[in-house]
């Protein structure tokens, strides 16, 4: 695996816009840049009402799933780039779902909306129609998926990785500082987890670092390389794009995105919680 | 949620000034407001904390901790940064200058 089988540049995006068979689409949680303007050709996802379950905390089941993306108009066999706001967390989310129902050409914009937009490159406000297809996926590839009884069974066995802000990890805030602290559960991170915020994984535009600053990353961090990888944050978007760093961008062979994170194992009785800052 | 609400409105119903730290302001190139601006939030050791957009009258917004605190700011104007140091719970406005 390189990074030409995942990422696309934003140039690479743009020389490609209206390809036969490549689809965009944008993701993120509230979807209102899309509608004042997205990359051209490019299909709208809201994460919150088309990648999630509308009633239980989940992702669509694997009908749902088909069901979307036959009324979007992606068909099995398109390569589907992938691309958001918020640093393409909801993207990445969007990614490692697509791959977890079998859709293998699949790609992200690196640097995502921030990256276009900084670029200066064109925005339109125009909707694309696309014929419905009939699209099939795959049963749900559980070995990239973690449920909270094995983060539980994991501890102390293999890297739990918490991609959170130091101050989210160590239990001074409950949630990143973009949103209002009005959450209950309880605060601080899963015993034994490391703490690596997303963010160093990222440039400021946005763009993911290169392989040998992301290998000295998580090396320094104390990952080891040996032993598998659950991944977790708070909601399971942030915690994707680590995913996609650690298995997608240096080839963990077992790498784990635990979407349950930490508004599920916050709030579950008698599980090991540490708080502090890491060592 | 998880990710960047919109900037342009008010604070929210219920926010408590006695016991948040709310950081806002707004960006702004000689004079006239940015909005689209990528803002972000970095620590006293400049390491980053969140990320938000500007609204189109360049105004942004975070809930952190007392302390100080840099706001970055990213845009097709140009780049540029400001300190603020948050003594205790309240609102603390600053303007961020992209050139």
């Amino acid at each position: 695996m390189s990074r030409e089988d995942v990422l696309v540049s934003t140039d690479w995006a743009e020389k490609n816009l209206g390809a036969e068979g490549v689809v965009f689409v944008e993701v993120d949680e509230d979807t209102t840049a899309y509608d004042g303007g997205h990359i051209p050709g490019a299909v709208k996802f809201s994460w919150t009402t088309e990648l999630t379950d509308p009633v239980r905390r989940d992702v669509l089941s694997k009908e749902d799933f088909e069901a979307v993306l036959s009324a979007k108009g992606i068909s099995n066999d398109d390569l589907v780039v992938l691309y958001g706001g918020n640093n393409n967390w909801f993207a990445a989310y969007a990614y490692w779902e697509f791959k977890l129902y079998g859709h293998e050409n699949v790609k992200l914009i690196d640097g995502g909306r921030k990256k276009w937009e900084l670029d200066g490159r064109t925005l339109t406000t125009e909707v694309p129609e696309r014929k419905a297809t009939s699209y099939t996926a795959k049963d749900a590839d559980l070995s990239i998926r973690a449920f909270r009884d094995e983060v539980v069974a994991s501890i102390g066995v293999k890297n739990l990785v918490d991609v959170r802000s130091p101050d989210e990890y160590s239990g001074k805030i409950f949630a990143p500082a973009h949103l209002p602290q009005e959450v209950s559960q309880r605060r601080g991170h899963v015993k034994g987890a490391i703490n690596v915020p997303w963010s160093k994984a990222a440039n400021e535009d946005g763009t993911f670092r290169s392989d040998e600053e992301l290998t000295a990353l998580y090396g320094e961090a104390g990952l080891d390389g040996k032993k598998a990888v659950i991944a977790y944050c708070r909601i399971g978007e942030r915690s994707s794009h680590t995913w996609f760093v650690l298995r997608e961008l240096l080839g963990h062979k077992d790498v784990k995105n635990y979407d349950g994170s930490w508004v599920e194992y916050g709030s579950l009785v008698g599980v090991p919680i540490e708080l502090g800052a890491s060592a | 949620m998880c990710g960047a609400p919109d900037q342009a409105v008010s604070l929210p119903v219920g926010t408590d000034l006695g016991k948040q730290t709310v950081l806002a302001g707004r960006v702004v190139a000689g004079g006239a407001p940015v909005g689209g601006a990528f803002v972000r939030l970095l620590d006293g050791t400049g390491e980053f904390t969140a990320e938000v957009v500007s609204s189109a009258s360049g105004d942004f917004r975070f809930f952190a901790a007392p302390g100080t605190w840099t706001v970055r700011a990213l845009s097709r104007s140009g780049n540029g940064e400001a300190v603020l140091n948050a003594e205790g719970p309240g609102l603390h406005q600053t303007e961020v200058a992209v050139a």
